[in-house]
This record gives C-alpha cells, structure tokens and sequence, in this order.
C-alpha cells in the first residue's frame, strides 16, 4: 500500500485534468487534490506539484468522452463550480467512469453520480440565468458592456451563446468577482482582464462612460417592466424565487428596488 | 445605430406604457421551439429553449417585448380592456417605432424578441398588413434573427396569414371564450370562423412546409415554433370540463404548440362579467396547466381526469393524486419494474424521476432513501409504491384517509385560499 499524497495543481481544469492523469498514471493513492492557492498540507500525507501538461489532460478529457459525453460535460460543469472538494468527489468519479461498464453516469443511485450530476445542473442551471440576466449598456467608443456576478465561474460557458447572438456589435462582459472578462471584437472571443475604476451596476448617477441614448434606453426599459405588471396577481414570494435578490443590483428593470 | 430622435423619447415612452400595459393580459411569453440561427453575421438567434430574461412582479416570465401595435379598435369584446366602449387613452406605434425599440431592447440583451399583437383598426387585413410590414422589416432590412411571435389577427386573409408566416416562429389566435355560445354572449362582433380560419390556414402551410423539407432540405421556415391560442379562465361560467375538451380539440385539430389558461382579471364594469376586485382565479388556473401538462407529458387521456361524474377538477389536491385517488385499485406499483408510463402515474413522481428510476434500477434495486435523493416527493408517493424495502405503507387505507394524511404532512403555495375545505378533513 502507497503512502497517501495529496496533489497540487495550479488552478486550471487543464491542470486539474493533468492531476487525474498522473494519479492514473503513477498509480498514486490520492489524499486529496487542491488548487495551490488554498493548499494545506495533510498530517499523513505527502504533497506533490502537478505541472499542467496540455497532452495529458487531454488524454483524460478523451478518456471520458469516450465514455460518454454527457459524462464529459457533467465533469467541466461541476468542476467550474468551484465547489469545496469538488476535485476529490470529481476524482473519484472518474474514477467509477473508468472501472464500470458504460453507462455508469446515468448510475443515481450511487451517491458520487448523483452529487456530480446535480451540481454539473446547479452551474448549468447558472449559465442560463447568465444568458438571461446581462445587461449590456453601451458605452461611447461603441461597445456593449455588462459586469456580472454569478454563483460560479460561468464565464467560458456563456461565451459561445453571446458570440454567435450578438456577432455584428463588440461586447465585453466582466466578472467582478473573478476580475476577468470575455471581449468580442467582431471576429473573436478573448480574455481580458482590466482595471476598472467603478462597477457600472444600478447606480442612480449616470456614468459619462455610456451615451446619453444608453440612459433613455434603461428608462424605456424600465417603465415596460412596471407597465406589465398586473397589480391583482401579484406573487412577490414566486418572483423572488426565479430572480434572487443577489442579481438585482446588475438589472436595469431593478433601479429602483435595490 | 441610434434611432430616436433626443426630443423623441419622451413620447415612445407614452406609448410604450399605454401599449404594453393593453398587451400584458395575454400570457403567453414563450420564446421556445424555435432554432433559428444568426445567419450573415446579422444580430439575434433564437434559442431552442427559450430565455426568460426577466420576470415580473407576479411571477410570470419577460421574454419578448410584448406590446400592441395600436389599442384603438372597432371591436367592442367584454372581456377586453381595449374595447371599442372602453374609456382608456389610446396610442399607436409607427412601424419604424416597433421596429428600433426591438432592436435596441434586443441588442441590450433585455429581450429574446418580439411578440407584437393590435387592437384592431379599419379591418382585421389592414391591421394584419402593418403586423406583417414590422416582421418583413425587422427580418429583411435589419437581419434581425431573434424570435418574433405575432398575432393572428380574428378575419384575417389566407394571403396575409401564409406571408406571416414567412416572418414570424409562432403565430396565435386567441380564442378566450372556450365554448360557441359564451363568444356570442361576451363577443358578439365576432364569429367562431373569424378564430378558425386563419388558425386552419397556418396549420396546412406548416405542414405543407415541414413535408417539403423533407425533400429540398433548403426550404424556408415557416412559423418555425408552431401556433397557440389562449382560454380565458372564470370570465363566462365555464366548467373545466369545458375548458380543457376544447383545449384537447384546439390541440388535436390545429396542432398547437401550447394553449394558454388566463385566470379572468376583470378589467371593465358588465353586468355580463364578473365585477371589478373580485379575486382572480389563479389556484385553478394552476390546476388547469396540471392538468394540460399531465395530458401532453404523462399520457392520460382527457376523459381520465375530467367527465360527467367530475367536471371539475379539485382544488385542495392536484389532478393526478385526484386521478389516483379514484382509481386506487392500479397501487401500490414496485418502481423497480413498472414501465415508464405507469410509473408516470404513482403521485409525487415526475417525469424527470421517472427518467432517473428508469435509468438507475439497471444498477441496483432502489430503496426509498435512493428514491428521496433522485428527488421523488415522498409525502405523496409512498402511499401509491413499494420498492427495495420491507417498510411500505401496509393498511388498508381508503382515500379520504390518504388524502387527509397527506394534506396533513405538507404545505400547498395555495392552501390558505381554501383553509375551510381543508378542515373537513383534520
């Protein structure tokens, strides 16, 4: 029986992925799996540095899809959860993949599958809200802006959907929890990350980084929001349910709510 | 890329609040079964699912920017609150008008596109024609590929109705009043053909369509997601016997996409109607969507739910425990080798766990705790199921007993609207 080790990665998924592979690889008995910025050392454990390597996490990603693509899929989404431990339970997830007959993702009744699965549909159900909820406003030099703030590290899931729906106007939306962003320049998508000065949420002073037209669009936007509302139905317990207060601030409709 | 005029804005936004308020009574906001992709490098798609991209103070989903083109009308429905008798302001948008604030809504990602309706001026094909001329515009002069639903105007022409079509992924006719002679008592300047034919027309084109791209794969869409229409709930002493029979037909004979139940919001004084501030019906709004769900999804029949014996459906419990408890002579069944379709039956069971059991059982036989974490609402079904356990429910129960029980052990969003009717069975 191997010594315990835990392995660090720097991060990544590519890195995480790379991790999977030289557990694998080197037969290791994996403690635990933990980014660099938040690993501690275990008592009984030894700790190694997994150097990401873009051939061998892709021989994992591989290796999974070949097992299922939803499998796949499932393994991206909750990794971009960046829930606690979600590396370990993705582990041995992997691991069950891998071991059984195909077909083992759609196991429910085993409790690794099920945890997986619901948090791949917590972080899918997120994206959606995402799409949903950005609001671009449009800034003088022409470009449609929107900071976000979501529950996980959606941002690489979203970019396709924004890419191919608004492909003739340059957009950015930033992360202002994850200070990154995804930045449209009319052919292609890239990271960015910037120094912003001020979060452009629902502020009632107007930013003189947008146009004049910008603020009478919000305002039409506005007014349509409440001229819809049918006071005799009103069901503040349901509303609240499909748009969490914690989104509130970054949606122009909310002004004056928040 | 901006439209309006500075001094402009102040007068759009007049109109906007008089024409979306007239258009919110109409509660479809569907923006789903349409895959319309961003061809050009034009600006929108549809998405296959839908976005609800905001929601309003009453729960129900902002998809499209739902306004009318005008509320001034020759018609005098009373049930509608842009009648001609009714005294409201009126307003009317340009075409060009409807057109920039789509764009500019969409462009902002507020929107996922256009849901345009009228009241109906000079005649049903002069109004169908501007409907039309918005889509045309928005389609062909801004490559505008996000998802426009526009209204079937009552009377409209066949010509009209197929060029629509072209333009536009869902078509509707609301028919509000479910039976002939409700529609002659609350609209009397309408016929039932008026709502039939062009609903007729667009269903042919769509099947017309669908059996040509069969062959010639670059076939242009038409009416890509489908037609609905919408019943109005409470409004003309309608049982739900008679409301979802003529759902079932609307859907069978027309092919609908969905149909609409709209608990009555009384919007104008007639002795005809029920009175201003009284409650709007909306637990058994709820039920009726039960009861269309359980009907398209969960393979029951009409007759199963609703007949002679029950013409309406309960309102402490959901239709498909009613149905069950009715019928309790098809339980307890073992999860762990039913087939799909009675599994679909056991209460508290959806089609989402119905799809997990399915897949799961090829694993291992499954207990209740298995049955809890894939999300199966117990309180409900444990009396209607065994599975891999020598706990199940063993007496003999009648169904008032097991109704009581379980109204004891659970909470309904609805349950104070009938805390009286609840007490006979404490």
């Amino acid at each position: 029986m191997n010594a315990s080790t835990t392995l660090v990665y720097d991060g990544s998924f590519n890195g995480f992925l790379t991790a999977v592979f030289v557990a694998f690889d080197e037969k290791i008995n994996v403690a635990d799996i933990q980014k660099n910025d938040q690993s501690q050392s275990g008592l009984f454990s030894e700790t190694e540095t997994v150097f990401t390597h873009v051939e061998k996490a892709k021989r994992v990603w591989n290796g999974v899809r070949n097992k299922s693509h939803n499998a796949i899929s499932n393994v991206y989404f909750a990794f971009l959860s960046e829930a606690e431990g979600v590396e370990m339970m993705l582990y041995t997830y992997i691991q069950k993949l891998m071991r059984t007959k195909n077909g083992k993702y759609l196991d429910y009744s085993d409790s690794t599958v099920l945890y997986i699965d619901q948090l791949a549909k917590k972080v899918g159900r997120e994206k959606h809200r995402m799409e949903a909820f950005v609001r671009f406003q449009l800034t003088k030099d022409e470009i449609y802006f929107a900071n976000i703030e979501p529950d996980f590290d959606v941002l690489p899931l979203i970019s396709k959907h924004f890419r191919d729906r608004y492909a003739d106007q340059k957009w950015l939306i930033y992360d202002v929890k994850r200070k990154y962003g995804i930045y449209y320049d009319l052919n292609h998508v890239e990271m960015v990350s910037l120094n912003l000065k001020d979060i452009h949420h629902n502020k009632t002073i107007k930013s003189d980084a947008f146009t004049t037209e910008e603020y009478e669009y919000q305002t039409l936007w506005n007014n349509y929001f409440k001229s819809i509302n049918i006071a005799s139905r009103i069901n503040p317990k349901l509303h609240t349910q499909h748009v969490p207060k914690r989104y509130w601030k970054y949606l122009s409709e909310k002004k004056e709510a928040v | 890329m901006e439209y309006f005029q500075a001094m402009n804005f102040d007068r759009i936004r007049e109109k906007l609040n008089i024409l979306a308020d007239a258009a919110k009574y109409d509660v479809s906001c569907a923006s789903s079964g349409s895959d319309r992709v961003n061809k050009g490098k034009g600006v929108g798609n549809a998405s296959k699912m839908g976005i609800c991209h905001s929601y309003t103070a009453d729960g129900r989903c902002v998809s499209l920017l739902k306004i009318l083109l005008t509320n001034h009308c020759i018609f005098d429905c009373a049930y509608c609150v842009t009648r001609k008798s009714n005294d409201v302001p009126r307003a009317a948008f340009k075409v060009q008008e409807v057109v920039d604030l789509t764009i500019n809504f969409y462009r902002r990602n507020y929107i996922e596109g256009l849901f345009l309706s009228s009241g109906i001026f000079k005649s049903p094909d002069h109004t169908m024609e501007r409907l039309v001329a918005v889509a045309k515009k928005l389609r062909e002069e801004e490559n505008f590929n996000g998802y426009i639903h526009l209204k079937s105007i009552p009377g409209a022409s066949d010509e009209l109705m197929y060029e629509a079509g072209l333009y536009a992924d869902r078509l509707s006719v609301n028919i509000e009043v479910p039976t002939i002679s409700g529609l002659k008592l609350l609209a009397p300047d309408k016929k039932h053909e008026d709502f039939t034919k062009p609903m007729e027309k667009v269903k042919n084109e769509i099947v017309r369509y669908t059996s040509e791209r069969k062959i010639i794969k670059s076939t242009p869409k038409y009416a890509p997601a489908g037609q609905s229409t919408q019943i109005i709930v409470g409004a003309s002493g309608e049982s739900d016997k008679d409301i979802m029979y003529s759902a079932t037909h609307y859907y069978k004979t027309f092919n609908m996409k969905r149909v609409y139940y709209s608990g009555y919001v009384p919007v104008t004084h007639d002795s005809r109607l029920p009175a201003i501030g009284s409650q709007v019906p909306m637990l058994r709004e709820n039920r009726l969507y039960q009861t269309d769900w359980l009907l398209r999804f969960y393979g029951f029949s009409i007759g199963e739910i609703l007949n002679n014996q029950h013409p309406n459906l309960d309102m402490d419990v959901d239709p498909k425990l009613s149905w069950a408890l009715r019928n309790l002579h098809h339980f307890p069944v073992d999860v762990n080798t039913a087939d799909k379709r009675l599994l679909a039956r056991i209460p508290g069971i959806g089609m989402r766990s119905v799809d997990k059991i399915i897949k799961a059982r090829k694993f291992r036989k499954l207990n209740w705790d298995h049955l809890k974490k894939i999300g199966v609402a117990l309180n409900r079904a444990q009396y209607f199921m065994v599975c891999d356990s020598r706990h199940w429910e063993r007496r003999d129960l009648d169904a008032d007993k097991i109704k009581g029980m379980i109204l004891q052990h659970s909470s309904g969003k609805f349950r104070n609207q009938y805390s009286t009717q609840l007490s006979l069975f404490n």
